[in-house]
């Protein structure tokens, strides 16, 4: 087989432990994952006291969370971008170009995913649940923390989903990050450069390890769909 | 019309006054005084829509009153310790234990008190080798059982339950009725629905019948059994079991 062949180099570059290329996976999977421990932190909380508290604007709110679970990740990159430009209400702190940036871009872009999907488990939940904990004396607010673990299944799922968007997208985190490298180059980044400048073999290979992290991730949701429908119902 | 209770209430432990509820534009329990005593075991009986389960639940307090208040017995009393048990079991997506131990946590009851007490009542009612079996792969027996076991965990001075065992086998409906003797003996309050009334003979001590979202009577069983003072629970007891329309005498009221 021709070594120059770019499936080759990738496969090469990925079993030699690369260190651009490991660097590059790093940092991918270190922005996204804060992104969305963070999204979920206040994501899981929120769907579920939107889910079960009655307020004015709550259509409102709830339209607009499912809406923005199609935020297009150049907007969001946008107005991250505009808030941390020197110029923009919090320059002050110079996090533009860092992976701090891209931290804050990517929570705006999965919290709504999160929160929108909490919000409709939980309140499912809770129209099962609701007479139950009623009569054990739980009101609404001490039935978030039993109707967030109870539904740990559906959320994971959510969480998961979340996660995919982040790792996949390459609008947001290019605006604000800049694809520096060994900076902010992540593997979106670094996929859409490599391949514009021709060097293949190393956006394959980011391509490859991409679409493996995003297929583990639906068979684990996958997977824990099954379990929730057969086990635990 | 005798709503009064049988042979007047000793030791009132809850009391309906002037309870009434709308729902929807309509009025599905008409005004009603109530009075439950502690210890005794009272069936609610009806044919279905005459408003046994809403009586129910705002005795529990799962429902508010559109008017009227629900008091503790005894003037200024605390609301006695309550549970419930529903037709089909609510389950929590946890293991048996972990179902008991939540319905402890609730109530108030110390970390460290809450699974020796979970352990007891799961053995009370057969159950401590499923204890770590998520609850929702115990059968529709065990399920009702777990049910009982939770609530037995919490000694509640009420336990309403609303139908328990119309779901349910005959060997199951009898580890149910078993339970609520259990229950009885133990002080707590019996307040039930039914639609066995050979369920109800055998577990009632008092009986209230209801039909078209009123109170008609509130009658010691054995009478109620032998002599209703209504029309409506006569043709009720005779079997000519009216369920879509209203029975005679609900309109005269």
């Amino acid at each position: 087989m021709n070594s120059h062949d770019p499936f080759t180099l990738a496969l090469s570059l990925i079993l030699s432990g690369d260190p651009g290329l490991f660097g590059i996976i790093q940092l991918s999977l270190q922005v996204s994952l804060s992104a969305v421990f963070v999204a979920s932190l206040i994501g899981l909380p929120l769907g579920a006291a939107i889910a079960l508290f009655r307020f004015p604007g709550r259509g409102l709110v709830i339209t607009l969370l499912n809406a923005l679970m199609g935020l297009p990740p150049v907007v969001a990159g946008l107005l991250v971008y505009l808030s941390l430009s020197r110029a923009g209400p919090l320059g002050q702190f110079g996090l533009l170009f860092t992976p701090t940036a891209m931290v804050i871009a990517q929570t705006l872009l999965v919290l709504p995913i999160i929160a929108a999907l909490t919000r409709q488990a939980i309140e499912d939940l809770w129209e099962e649940y609701r007479e139950q904990l009623q009569s054990m004396g739980s009101g609404r607010v001490r039935a978030i923390p039993t109707l967030l673990w109870d539904a740990r299944i559906t959320l994971t799922t959510a969480v998961l989903a979340g996660f995919g968007r982040a790792s996949a997208e390459v609008g947001a985190v290019l605006i604000v990050g800049g694809n520096i490298e060994g900076v902010t180059r992540v593997m979106t980044t670094a996929i859409a450069l490599e391949t514009s400048k021709g060097d293949l073999a190393l956006a394959l290979a980011l391509g490859l390890v991409l679409l493996t992290l995003v297929a583990a991730v639906n068979a684990t949701a996958y997977l824990l769909g099954q379990m929730s429908r057969s086990r635990m119902q | 019309m005798s709503q009064m209770p049988p042979n007047g209430v000793k030791n009132p432990l809850l009391e309906l006054q002037d309870v009434m509820f709308v729902g929807s534009g309509k009025e599905l329990l008409a005004r009603t005084n109530l009075t439950l005593g502690s210890g005794g075991r009272t069936v609610i009986m009806g044919p279905n829509g005459a408003g046994k389960s809403l009586l129910m639940r705002l005795a529990h307090g799962l429902l508010q009153p559109s008017q009227g208040r629900i008091v503790a017995g005894g003037n200024g009393s605390a609301f006695p310790r309550q549970a419930m048990v529903f037709q089909r079991p609510v389950l929590l997506r946890r293991s048996t234990i972990a179902n008991v131990t939540h319905a402890l946590a609730l109530n108030g009851v110390p970390r460290r008190l809450r699974r020796p007490l979970a352990e007891q009542s799961l053995e009370r009612f057969g159950l401590a080798n499923h204890s770590h079996r998520p609850a929702r792969t115990l059968s529709g027996g065990e399920q009702q059982r777990l049910a009982l076991a939770r609530a037995w965990a919490i000694e509640p001075g009420i336990l309403f339950l609303d139908e328990p065992s119309a779901a349910l086998d005959p060997a199951a409906t009898k580890a149910v009725e078993d339970a609520v003797n259990a229950f009885h003996a133990n002080g707590t309050k019996i307040v039930m629905t039914t639609h066995d009334l050979g369920q109800a003979r055998r577990l009632a001590d008092d009986v209230v019948f209801m039909c078209c979202g009123r109170v008609m009577e509130h009658t010691a069983a054995a009478r109620f059994f032998e002599a209703p003072a209504t029309a409506a629970a006569a043709t009720f007891l005779r079997g000519e079991l009216v369920l879509d329309v209203p029975a005679p005498g609900c309109s005269t009221q």
